[in-house]
């Protein structure tokens, strides 16, 4: 739809930026650097990341979320995100979905953490219909009672951000690099990782997930198709803080100062190596 | 919970209670911002913190990002962020100045923003530049509307 006939029909514009394989890490600062330093609403889609990485909240606590041994002995990257909320482990088989917007964008919304999360559910929610028992449950995404989508926010004045991470597949030995957290939902009632959650794939093809996605979207805005390269480096000045934490933070002793030194430098090598160019879908 | 509590300590001890729609509770010798950050002056110092409102909207606090003691903070301009519901929230300055005192029982003990938004919870003590930002910022009759009308647009 025009920008022209998208006023007309009284829809707020949202740019559309679809990629397939964004490092996870890259992901996450473009996102703060839209949420920061862009006046536009945004939607981005990026079907599936690279290497499994850990992505934990802006508070979260290496030692007490992780099986920092094992993350250490198999260098799984680390992430700190800016956005509040729990811990996960995003790999190829995760599909992410954003919504970077105004807090004026849509109408009657209070951008605070409840209402944005109350409709992002309205997003997905027809989807579902005949193929799932979709809901939105204590800020998760649910069928039946399996979670399959997890949430986080951050609030600024005049914008806001609410992503997603879907598991439309995942490998289950990855989940043992998380402990169980001491907040959990109540729904989730004392249940594993295996158990708790559930693949996005038993319900539908991953297309169809993303083209619904694109579909419902553009039921609620007009969409504007971008690529990554309208924009890369606009707001070169913008330092965010998403960061990969080091090999201390995770806990390595103070003892193997000189090997931590070394295995740091060959372990940010590593991340850095595996961070190919995204691809646009 | 909270509410029930803060309401039983406020009743000994406000000057004045100016109920905002719902059980929000606006206190009179402040000062507001339309972001929903409060601001106590006395002299060349003031208290910052986030209003009742805000903390009810929030949710329950689980993390408060505190700016650095000595760091400069400018009216409308983030200074630190609380975290609740997997969201966090920018808390933004209503005054400019100098950070000279931040509130450190908040790192064992979040939930003070939402028990005691107005005393315990007080977020950072600002040494004033001027008192230039103070006419911009509203008195507790004209922030009581103002919530009023942004929960009435829901």
């Amino acid at each position: 739809m025009a920008a022209s006939q998208a006023r007309k029909a009284g829809l707020p514009i949202i740019n559309l930026l679809r990629v397939k394989g964004m490092p996870i890490l890259q992901q996450l600062h473009l996102e703060e650097r839209l949420l920061r330093t862009s006046s536009q609403n945004w939607c981005i889609i990026n079907d599936g990341t690279t290497r499994p990485t850990i992505v934990m909240g802006v508070s979260g606590k290496a030692k007490e979320l992780l099986e920092t041994d094992a993350v250490l002995r198999d260098e799984i990257p680390v992430i700190r995100r800016f956005t509040g909320g729990g811990t996960v482990i995003v790999d190829q088989g995760t599909i992410f979905v954003t919504f970077i917007c105004n807090k004026d964008a849509i109408s009657g919304l209070q951008s605070y953490p409840r209402p944005i999360m109350s409709w992002s559910s309205l997003i997905y929610k027809n989807m579902f219909q005949g193929i799932g028992e979709f809901s939105l449950r204590e800020n998760d995404y649910v069928i039946g009672n399996h979670k399959f989508g997890g949430n986080a926010q951050s609030i600024t004045k005049n914008r806001w951000v609410h992503h997603t991470s879907f598991l439309w597949d995942y490998e289950i030995s990855n989940m043992g690099y998380l402990k169980m957290p001491t907040r959990v939902p109540e729904y989730r009632q004392a249940r594993n990782h295996a158990e708790f959650i559930c693949r996005l794939k038993e319900y539908m093809s991953r297309s169809d997930f993303i083209d619904g996605t694109m579909d419902s979207v553009a039921s609620h805005f007009a969409l504007r198709s971008l690529d990554a390269d309208d924009i890369q480096n606009s707001s070169s000045q913008f330092e965010p803080s998403s960061r990969i934490l080091t090999r201390q933070e995770l806990g390595e002793e103070a003892s193997m100062e000189l090997v931590g030194t070394v295995s740091q430098i060959s372990y940010m090598a590593a991340i850095s190596s595996t961070c190919p160019t995204s691809k646009i879908a | 919970m909270a509410r029930s509590l803060w309401a039983t300590r406020a009743a000994s001890y406000l000057r004045i209670n100016v109920p905002c729609r719902g059980f929000a509770t606006v206190l009179k010798d402040l000062k507001y911002a339309d972001s929903h950050e409060w601001v106590r002056v006395e002299g060349e110092s003031a208290t910052v913190g986030i209003t009742d409102h805000a903390q009810d909207h929030l949710g329950e606090v689980v993390y408060v990002e505190l700016p650095e003691e000595g760091s400069k903070v400018e009216q409308g301009a983030s200074f630190g962020a609380v975290e609740s519901v997997k969201a966090t929230s920018d808390v933004n300055s209503p005054v400019s100045g100098k950070v000279v005192e931040v509130n450190k029982k908040l790192s064992d003990s979040p939930g003070l923003v939402n028990s005691s938004p107005y005393e315990d919870g007080w977020i950072i003590k600002v040494e004033l530049e001027d008192d230039s930002d103070l006419p911009c910022l509203m008195d507790p009759e004209r922030y009581t509307k103002f919530c009023e009308k942004e929960d009435a647009s829901r």
